[in-house]
C-alpha cells in the first residue's frame, strides 16, 4: 500500500513541479494547490498504513492507526489554505493593477543599471 | 517564575491581537505598539540573564513530559537571539512612526509587525520541529502581508515571487518532516537526537544524510543560501525601508539559525558529507554576494546582497564546527542583525531624503546631512568589521576557529570578502555623501531628525557591542559550548 501511495504522491509531485514552472499564475497556484496536496498525503503515508481502527477511544480497538500525523496534516492544511486564499486574492490584484497573469511580463528591471 | 521564556512570544501576541481591535487609531497603535516592544527587550534581557545563571531553561507546555508534549527551550544561543529580535523590532516600530505613513499605519501594520515578532522568538525557542514549521509559517504569513501592505506596482510583483518560493519550501519541510518522522517516530529535537545517534550507531547512515541535505534545502531557501538565494533581491527590494530593515535583520536568520540548530544537534553524527556541503555552500555564497554588492549602482541592492555574503560568513563558522568558529558564527550572527537593520534604516533614510535608491544621481549629502552621514560611516565599518567596531571580534573568532579546521580556502575567502564589503559600501559613502551637494525633491518634507532615532540607537549598540567585547563574551561562550555538547541541550529537555 505505501508502495502505491509512493507513486501517487511522486506523480502529484511531478505535476505539481510542471505547473509551478508555467507562465500563466493560475496555473502555479493549482501547482502549489497539488504540491501541498502531495505533501500532505507523504505525511499520512510516512506515519505508517498499517490497519487500525480510528483514532476514537471510544471504538476500544485492540490497536489504533497513528494519530499524530493526522493532527500533524490537519495544522498543515489550515495554513496551507491560509496562505492559498491569500495567494489567490493577491493574483486577483495582481492582476487588476498590472493587467497581466504572464510571469514573464512581470519581471522587475529597477536598481539594475 | 517557570512561564518565563514563553513571554517574549506572549507578548506581541497579546499586543498584535489588541493592536487590530484599535486600527483606526494611529496615535494610540504607536503607543501601544511601542511600549509592547520595550516590555519585549527588557523581558528578553532578563531571560539571557536568568539562562546565564540558572542553564537552559525548558517548559514543558501543559505538563506533558518531554518527548510527548510540546517543549520550549531556550538555551544561550535562542535567548540572545529573541534578546536582538526584541532590540531591532523596537527600533524598526519606532522609525515607523515616522516612516511608513498613515495609510499604512491604518490598515493593521503594527498588527502584523507583531505577529512578525511572535513567528520569530517562537522560531527561536521552540525544541520541536513541526512546532518550529508553524512559528516559521507565523512569521512567513506575517511577512506576506508586510511585503505587500500599500499595494503598489512593484510590491505586488514582487510579493507574487516571495510568496511563491515560501509556498515551495514551505512544502518542503513539510516532506522533510514526513521523513524524518518515518524514520525516528518522534518530534521533539532532544528525542530526534537521540533517535539518530541510534540509527546512526545502527549504520543506516545514507538516510539520514539524505534528511540532513533535505533540511539543508528547505532551510538554505529560507536563509538565502547560494544557490538558493536567487529570490531575495528582488524581493526584499520592494518594500518600504522599516520592513526592509526587519526582513534584512530577522528574516534570513531565522533560517540561518535553524541550520545552525539542526547541524548541530540533529546531523552531528555523521559529520563529513554534509558539513563539506555546507562550508561550499557557504563560501560559495560570500563570493556571490559580494559579487552582486559590487556590481550594482543602487545603494538597497547593495545593502541586500551584503546579507547574502553575511549569511556565508556564518555558516562557513558553522561548517567548522569547534568551539571557536562556532563562537565567531554566533557573535557574528548577533552583530550583524543589529548593523543590517541599522544599515537598512539609514538607506531608508536617505532615499526619503533623495527619493531615489540610485547611487549615481545622488551626491554630496554630507554638506547638510553630517549626522546622517557619520553614522552611516560608523556603520559601515562595523559592517566591514574594523577593530573597534562590532564585526571584528566574531570575524576574528571565526578565522580563528575556520584555520583551525584547516579550511585555508575558507578563512582566505572571508578575509577577502571582508575587503570587498568594505568597499561596497565605501562606494555609498564615498559616491553619495562626498562630492557637489544637489538638490533633492524629498529635502523639505522628510523628518531627517525623527527618523535618525531609531538607527543611532542601533549603531551606538553595535559600538558597544564591539567595544565590550569582554562583557557579552561569557554569553557567548556558553551559547557555542552548547552547540558543541549537545548532550548539554538533550539531558535539559529529557531530564535524565
Amino acid at each position: 500500500m505505501e508502495i502505491l501511495m509512493a507513486f501517487v504522491i511522486g506523480i502529484l509531485f511531478m505535476c505539481a513541479t510542471y505547473l509551478i514552472l508555467s507562465k500563466s499564475l493560475l496555473r502555479i497556484i493549482i501547482g502549489t494547490g497539488l504540491l501541498s496536496h502531495g505533501a500532505h498525503l507523504l505525511l499520512l503515508t510516512m506515519g505508517g498504513l498499517k490497519k487500525g481502527a480510528a483514532p476514537l477511544l471510544g471504538e476500544e480497538a485492540p490497536s489504533y492507526t497513528d494519530p499524530l500525523p493526522q493532527a500533524l496534516i490537519l495544522t498543515a492544511i489550515v495554513i496551507s489554505f491560509g496562505v492559498t486564499a491569500f495567494f489567490l486574492v493577491l493574483a486577483y490584484r495582481a492582476y487588476k493593477e498590472l493587467g497581466t497573469d504572464n510571469m514573464e511580463k512581470l519581471r522587475g528591471t529597477e536598481g539594475n543599471d | 517564575m517557570i512561564n518565563f521564556l514563553l513571554l517574549p512570544i506572549l507578548i506581541p501576541l497579546i499586543t498584535g491581537v489588541l493592536l487590530m481591535f484599535i486600527n483606526k487609531h494611529v496615535m494610540l497603535q504607536r503607543w501601544v505598539a511601542s511600549i509592547s516592544a520595550f516590555v519585549t527587550v527588557i523581558i528578553a534581557a532578563m531571560l539571557a540573564h536568568k539562562v546565564h545563571t540558572e542553564g537552559i531553561q525548558t517548559l514543558n507546555l501543559s505538563n506533558w513530559d518531554a518527548p510527548f508534549g510540546i517543549t520550549l527551550v531556550s538555551d544561550m544561543l535562542s535567548a540572545l537571539l529573541v534578546l536582538t529580535t526584541s532590540i531591532i523590532s523596537f527600533a524598526c516600530i519606532i522609525f515607523s512612526f515616522r516612516g511608513i505613513g498613515q495609510e499604512r499605519e491604518k490598515f493593521n501594520y503594527y498588527a502584523s509587525m507583531s505577529f512578525l515578532i511572535v513567528g520569530v522568538n517562537g522560531a527561536f525557542t521552540t525544541g520541536d520541529i513541526f512546532n518550529l514549521f508553524v512559528f516559521f509559517e507565523v512569521m512567513l504569513m506575517s511577512s506576506y502581508v508586510l511585503i505587500v501592505l500599500g499595494g503598489t506596482k512593484i510590491q505586488l510583483r514582487e510579493s507574487i515571487k516571495y510568496l511563491l518560493v515560501n509556498v515551495i519550501s514551505s512544502a518542503l519541510f513539510v516532506i522533510a518532516v514526513g521523513y524524518l518522522y518515518s524514520v525516528t517516530g518522534t518530534l521533539n529535537m532532544a528525542h530526534l537526537s537521540e533517535r539518530i545517534a541510534s540509527i546512526s550507531a545502527d549504520g543506516q547512515l545514507g538516510i539520514i544524510t539524505v534528511i540532513g541535505v533535505l533540511f539543508m534545502i528547505v532551510f538554505g531557501l529560507k536563509g538565502a543560501v547560494f544557490p538558493l538565494f536567487f529570490w531575495l533581491p528582488g524581493s526584499y527590494y520592494a518594500p518600504p525601508a522599516p520592513v526592509m530593515a526587519i526582513f534584512g535583520a530577522l528574516l534570513t536568520k531565522v533560517g540561518v539559525y535553524s541550520i545552525t540548530r539542526t547541524y548541530s544537534l540533529l546531523f552531528y553524527h555523521e559529520g563529513g558529507t554534509i558539513q563539506a556541503l555546507l562550508g561550499v555552500m557557504a563560501v560559495l555564497s560570500i563570493i556571490f554576494g559580494v559579487i552582486g554588492a559590487i556590481a550594482y549602482w543602487d545603494i538597497k541592492k547593495i545593502i541586500i546582497y551584503n546579507i547574502i555574503t553575511a549569511v556565508g560568513v556564518i555558516l562557513a563558522g558553522v561548517a567548522s564546527m569547534n568551539e571557536d568558529a562556532l563562537a565567531g558564527s554566533v557573535f557574528y550572527i548577533i552583530h550583524d542583525m543589529i548593523v543590517k537593520a541599522a544599515l537598512f534604516l539609514l538607506v531608508g533614510i536617505m532615499i526619503a531624503i533623495t527619493g531615489t535608491s540610485n547611487l549615481k544621481q545622488i551626491s554630496g549629502l554630507i554638506k547638510n546631512y553630517p549626522g546622517l552621514a557619520w553614522t552611516f560611516f560608523i556603520a559601515s565599518l562595523a559592517l566591514a568589521g574594523i577593530p573597534p567596531l562590532s564585526g571584528f571580534v566574531g570575524k576574528l573568532l571565526l578565522i580563528k576557529g575556520v584555520f583551525d579546521a584547516e579550511h585555508y580556502w575558507t578563512g582566505a575567502i572571508i578575509l577577502m570578502s571582508s575587503l570587498f564589503v568594505l568597499f561596497s559600501v565605501m562606494k555609498i559613502f564615498i559616491n553619495g555623501f562626498w562630492g557637489k551637494p544637489l538638490t533633492y525633491k524629498g529635502e523639505e518634507k522628510a523628518p531627517v531628525r525623527q527618523l535618525m532615532a531609531a538607527p543611532v540607537i542601533l549603531v551606538i549598540l553595535a559600538v558597544v557591542y564591539g567595544v565590550g567585547a569582554d562583557f557579552v563574551f561569557p554569553y557567548i561562550s556558553q551559547a557555542a559550548n552548547i552547540l558543541v555538547n549537545p548532550d548539554l541541550y538533550i539531558d535539559a529537555v529529557l531530564k535524565e
